[in-house]
């Protein structure tokens, strides 16, 4: 049942990622993202991640996907179907059957050992995914996170300095 | 254990349910007859002017980046909350340090007039 399931949103994320870079309309190629986006939401709950799955879906799925709709609006991409786009093709396609190829070859040759951590996964499933990456970030790693906060500034005083006329 | 997703699941599948069967519906059933005023874009009753693909002020930009970095805030609150009684003190004071960096950042947009439509 539940591999019948992977291989569901599996077949919808393969189709709608290659709906993404073959849309003629990037508005459609950015609404296939978001079902991309989903799917991997769904991997993350299958992956007894919770906190990453609704963390993709608000940060990826939501925020960024408008900030990438409004740089297409921004644009003013037009929908060219004119325009031979055949050398760019072959070399992406070169590119990326090395790109697979290599992945193939380090999937099966390698075997992947998970790292001995005192977190195993029947921990992590007794109390809960959230919590344990919440003590962690709050007291192994405070410091990080009180810098992530001076980092959010400064991409806020950007933003400002780089999008307003008078400031 | 993703049973307890079942509800989710349900969800997605009647809200595409709903809008694929609106759309069946309406084209199986509908009336079709068109004409040309019928098939103008609409533009609050005026005469279409351009195209519907115009480029869109950088203003709508600049919000959706503060968007973006404020929901990201939010974000590191989720686990805050549920650790909340466990960390205590503790915890209130590194979130009110995060929090108040942040908030300065909000002042600052408020100050330089980022949040007005100019």
């Amino acid at each position: 049942m539940e591999t019948l399931f992977f291989l569901i949103v599996s077949l919808v994320a393969i189709i709608s990622a290659i709906l993404v870079v073959t849309c003629r309309n990037p508005i459609n190629s950015a609404l296939s993202l978001i079902l991309t986006f989903f799917c991997l939401a769904t991997y993350y709950v299958m992956l007894d991640a919770p906190f990453l799955a609704a963390v993709q879906v608000m940060v990826y799925a939501g925020a960024i996907m408008v900030l990438i709709v409004f740089t297409i609006m921004l644009l003013n991409i037009r929908v060219n179907a004119s325009k031979s786009q055949s050398h760019k093709i072959v070399l992406g396609s070169v590119i990326g059957f090395f790109t697979l190829l290599n992945t193939a070859v380090i999937v099966f040759k390698s075997r992947v050992a998970l790292p001995n951590g005192p977190l195993t996964g029947d921990i992590i499933k007794q109390q809960g995914h959230t919590e344990l990456i919440g003590r962690e970030m709050f007291t192994t790693f405070l410091l990080p996170f009180e810098i992530t906060s001076i980092l959010l500034l400064v991409a806020i005083v950007g933003a400002v300095i780089l999008a307003k006329k008078k400031i | 254990m993703l049973g307890a997703y079942l509800p989710i699941l349900l969800l997605v599948i009647v809200a595409i349910g709903f809008g694929l069967v609106s759309l069946v519906m309406s084209s199986l059933i509908g009336p079709k007859k068109f004409s040309v005023l019928k098939m103008s874009p609409y533009e609050s009753g005026c005469e279409p002017v351009g195209t519907g693909q115009e480029r869109f002020s950088i203003k709508f930009y600049l919000i959706a980046m503060l968007f973006i970095l404020f929901d990201i805030e939010a974000v590191f609150l989720y686990p805050w909350a549920i650790l909340y009684k466990k960390l205590g003190m503790f915890g209130l004071i590194e979130m009110g340090i995060f929090i108040v960096i942040l908030f300065v950042g909000y002042i600052y947009v408020w100050k330089k007039g980022a949040l007005e439509w100019e």
